[in-house]
């Protein structure tokens, strides 16, 4: 099937099998391997990535249902070399060990900041089920993700 | 002076993680790479009577299917077990099965497609016809009369290990005034990296030379393996790189059928393979941990001195040996089973028995969880049989400060450690006189709250390598490091071992940079790669910093003593006047800094190299081999509080706090995210994780949705704190950081539970402690019984 798509501002035009995950599409496809694969149920939240601003498990979507949305990847978070503020809180509160759920967990958090400036504690914790991390034990990502939350508040 | 270690610096791997550029090994696409998809068997026990791969073949975009015939046709040896401990019995485990299949998930047989999508299709379409054989999966219940395993075994027992003096402690036992009784299980886990496993392999056939790209905790001991046993290919020609990995907790340390199957393939086929493991796969592949039965005798006397300690434990090694199986319960366990404590005779034993479950290797403590969970979970009974407060009676029995080193009944010389002072301070930390007052009120509501002690003993940084091969290893266990200095100054580090989330591009650099004075973004840390690091021996057991880091240390010390003689050369004056100032990186003439020679300048100077001393070669590189004298002993007081609900069994984590003595710091960051997420895999274990067999050897805990992993909202917001005894026998006087929460964590929160139990009358329960699991010993407990 012809699919059309935006990801990271970029216009693609493909070919794709109808069976294929997203995941897949921007993994092999286009090569942007920052979204990581770790399960196989939809439990583990490290494919998150944004399409039409929402936060959204690229495991679970058909590259075709993707047709015409925008997609936003780990790849396009950056702009001008300058981190995402929640890249950077990520990097300040060492919310990260191995750093292969850190896209999906940045893709998420960065939703729920955007939701709620001064999340707290309880609802980043709530917020962030779906996403699993087996290295940190969560309290600093928590930390990092209300650092990020009111960086990126004070900066919109 | 130091101007990094002892500092939290940020780390430098991370933008790379943050941007989602990380070095994985699913990442890796070559030119004409073909997939590879694995046949896995449906069966825990059966014997294979044909494979039809006709189908499959057929099947457009297929390039091949392979059977074990193939592969042992094609060269391929047993994959082999790397500790061997006296009158061991070895079951063959060949990469891909012959004749018989032993444990679900099992290799059967092996696809290449032109894409991964069509290499999974192509599995539906292999038929196998298997007659199915006599299933166990209990440890105990595989020692009996039971159908062996494997045919060549005379029994399903493997090995037996006894420590200590079994005469004595049961002498001491009779004439204590009370011996404890306690049959515990230490439930199978499944351990769960993020990133699942994954090889890719690519065969040079004009150079005849193969890399391999896998998802490992130490490249050169797969290296090793692969050339000398399973593949054949000789190590010179032999490349394995372990680039990005994501988390591995013991489970990517050990040499896997896949790391055989994918080099014989892309050599076999002219194509490089890869093969990524399915989250589904991870569960019934990865080798999983713990997984004991055991019966132990504590004996007390009624003021709370314990005089004895009995322990027999039946481990689950699974179908096959695992690389190092054999060492988790043996030397990494009964070898623990002192603790904290003065206790006078110990007798440990450990059986090793076959079953048709996935093999269990180390997971992180790897037997030392095992050892502490047992010895704090058995003296909280006795503290509750004597009527003592828990802490009283483990204070009475700590090993004073002053009886250090401490030589235990069970092998092992503690180094050093300042039991009392941890007390002291997990004491002040959690308010526990406070949290025993507020539970004596909340049981006065009639609340169900418990307050969880543990204080736990690690042995890492495995280990002397004469101690380890004489205890069955077949690898020394030391590490390399070697500090190149390039002529502009900048140095690359190379060290054997490997981080996998650990962060030791970091805290290496912190180290080479303070040793030999220079910034650290002037340092990079290779590590991972066998063509670039002459030879290493990898990252587990706590073992980085303490013997990884030791080998760098004393590289900078050659390169200081080098630089020195240059620079007395330069200056003409004497080798013995030259001071090697950390702090500046430049040497000079003591009480004359004007002298000096900058690092830089004396880098370059060894390049020019036209004024160097008699005798010296240009060039600026060192290397050294660091064998440690000894394991390194971290411990640590963990404390917590849980409330159950009446109605539902499930339990809370209200309040936890951590006090550890992991040595020197060097990055206090890490050393406190290690034991913050060490101790969230603790808390699964206690309440949440297990790898459920049924009486077929299905895996009924075989996914995400069935397998519970803690997630975000399972934990309060917990507590850190340290005390800092140095090792007196490693340079950087550090201790593993890497294991101690989850080993402190898992019993702390089973003993609050526990704890809050009491009242009912439960006097112990199996981990973990589910809300199902809970509100039944309620239910019974209101019943009037257990």
């Amino acid at each position: 099937m012809r699919l059309s798509i935006e990801v990271n501002g970029q216009s693609h035009e493909r070919e794709v099998e109808p069976r294929v995950l997203l995941v897949d599409f921007l993994r092999n496809d286009l090569g942007l391997t920052g979204t990581n694969i770790g399960c196989d149920t939809s439990q583990c939240g490290a494919c998150t990535v944004h399409i039409d601003g929402l936060a959204v498990k690229s495991c679970t979507v058909l590259a075709v249902q993707a047709d015409g949305t925008h997609v936003t990847t780990i790849e396009g978070l950056a702009s001008n070399g300058q981190l995402h503020p929640m890249q950077q809180a990520f990097w300040d509160e060492h919310g990260l060990q191995c750093g292969f759920c850190t896209p999906g967990m940045i893709m998420a958090s960065v939703k729920l900041a955007e939701e709620n400036p001064s999340i707290s504690d309880e609802d980043v914790r709530h917020g962030l089920e779906g996403n699993l991390c087996r290295c940190t034990g969560y309290q600093n990502i928590v930390k990092a993700v209300q650092a990020g939350a009111a960086a990126m508040g004070g900066g919109s | 002076m130091t101007r990094y270690v002892g500092t939290s610096v940020k780390r430098v791997e991370d933008p790379r993680f943050l941007q989602g550029r990380g070095k994985y090994v699913a990442n890796i696409a070559l030119p004409g790479m073909a997939h590879v998809a694995i046949k896995r068997s449906p069966l825990a026990h059966a014997k294979i009577k044909s494979i039809d791969t006709s189908e499959a073949e057929a099947l457009d975009g297929v390039i091949a299917v392979f059977t074990g015939e193939d592969f042992m046709n094609g060269g391929c040896g047993a994959l082999p077990c790397g500790f061997t401990p006296p009158d061991i019995e070895l079951p063959l485990h060949h990469p891909v099965a012959i004749e018989k299949v032993r444990h679900v998930g099992d290799e059967v047989a092996v696809v290449v497609a032109e894409s991964a999508y069509i290499a999974e299709d192509a599995l539906d379409l292999i038929e196998v016809d298997y007659e199915p054989l006599p299933v166990v999966v209990d440890t105990r219940q595989a020692t009996g009369d039971w159908p062996v395993v494997h045919d060549g075994m005379d029994s399903n027992v493997s090995f037996h290990w006894p420590l200590g003096d079994e005469e004595a402690t049961n002498d001491a036992l009779t004439e204590s005034d009370h011996v404890v009784e306690l049959e515990v299980v230490n439930q199978r886990l499944i351990p769960n990296s993020m990133e699942p496993r994954a090889c890719v392999a690519q065969w040079d056939s004009f150079d005849e030379e193969m890399t391999v790209w896998t998802t490992s905790q130490n490249p050169h001991t797969i290296r090793l393996l692969l050339g000398a046993f399973t593949l054949g290919i000789p190590e010179h020609k032999l490349r394995v790189v372990s680039p990005d990995v994501g988390g591995g907790f013991g489970s990517k340390i050990f040499h896997y059928p896949e790391e055989v199957i994918v080099p014989w393939v892309a050599r076999e086929t002219g194509r490089p393979a890869k093969w990524v493991s399915s989250r589904s796969e991870s569960y019934v592949t990865d080798r999983h941990g713990r997984d004991h039965v055991t019966k132990a005798k504590l004996g007390v006397n009624d003021d709370g001195t314990i005089t004895a300690f009995h322990v027999t434990t039946w481990a689950n090694m699974g179908a096959y040996l695992s690389t190092f199986a054999p060492l988790i319960p043996t030397a990494l366990y009964v070898t623990l089973l002192s603790g904290l404590y003065k206790i006078p005779t110990i007798f440990g034993e450990a059986y090793g028995t076959m079953t048709n479950t996935v093999p269990v290797d180390a997971y992180r403590g790897a037997g030392r969880p095992e050892a502490s969970y047992l010895v704090e979970t058995i003296i909280d009974l006795a503290a509750r049989e004597l009527g003592m407060d828990p802490v009283e009676l483990r204070r009475k029995n700590l090993i004073p400060p002053d009886q250090f080193p401490y030589q235990t009944p069970v092998a092992l010389e503690y180094d050093s450690g300042d039991y009392p002072k941890l007390f002291d301070k997990i004491e002040q930390l959690s308010d526990y006189q406070n949290l025993r007052r507020e539970q004596e009120k909340a049981r006065a509501e009639g609340r169900l709250v418990g307050v969880g002690f543990a204080s736990c003993i690690e042995a890492s940084g495995p280990a002397p390598s004469a101690a380890a091969v004489g205890l069955g290893a077949a690898i020394g266990l030391f590490e390399s490091g070697s500090i190149r200095v390039h002529p502009t100054g900048k140095i690359s580090a190379f060290t054997g071992s490997h981080a996998h989330g650990q962060g030791h591009e970091t805290t290496f650099a912190q180290i080479v940079a303070d040793e030999l004075g220079v910034p650290m973004e002037d340092v990079e840390i290779i590590h991972g790669d066998t063509d670039r690091i002459q030879y290493g021996v990898g990252t587990y057991g706590s073992r980085s910093a303490a013997i990884g880091g030791s080998a760098l240390v004393r590289s900078a010390e050659k390169i200081r003593t080098k630089l020195r003689e240059l620079a007395a050369h330069l200056l003409e004056a004497s080798v013995d006047d030259m001071v090697y100032d950390q702090d500046e990186g430049a040497v000079y003439v003591a009480g004359s800094p004007d002298s000096k020679k900058t690092f830089a300048e004396l880098a370059f100077a060894v390049t020019t190299a036209d004024k160097m001393p008699e005798g010296m070669e240009p060039g600026l590189e060192e290397t050294t081999f660091y064998d440690p004298a000894n394991f390194t002993f971290p411990y640590s007081a963990h404390v917590a509080q849980v409330e159950i609900d009446r109605d539902t069994g499930e339990v809370e984590v209200q309040k936890y706090f951590a006090v550890d003595d992991v040595g020197n710091v060097i990055n206090p960051m890490i050393v406190e995210g290690q034991i913050l997420g060490g101790i969230a895999q603790g808390v699964g274990q206690a309440l949440w994780e297990h790898g459920v067999y049924d009486e077929d050897g299905q895996l009924l805990s075989g996914s995400m949705m069935s397998y519970a992993l803690p997630r975000a909202d399972g934990f309060p917001s917990i507590a850190v704190d340290r005390v800092e005894t140095p090792s007196p026998h490693n340079p950087l006087g550090v201790k593993g950081a890497g294991e101690m929460g989850t080993i402190a964590a898992t019993v702390t929160i089973s003993n609050a539970v526990l704890d809050a139990l009491a009242p009912l009358g439960v006097r112990h329960l199996n981990m973990p402690l589910t809300a199902e699991k809970v509100s039944n010993a309620i239910a019974a407990a209101n019943g009037g019984g257990e």
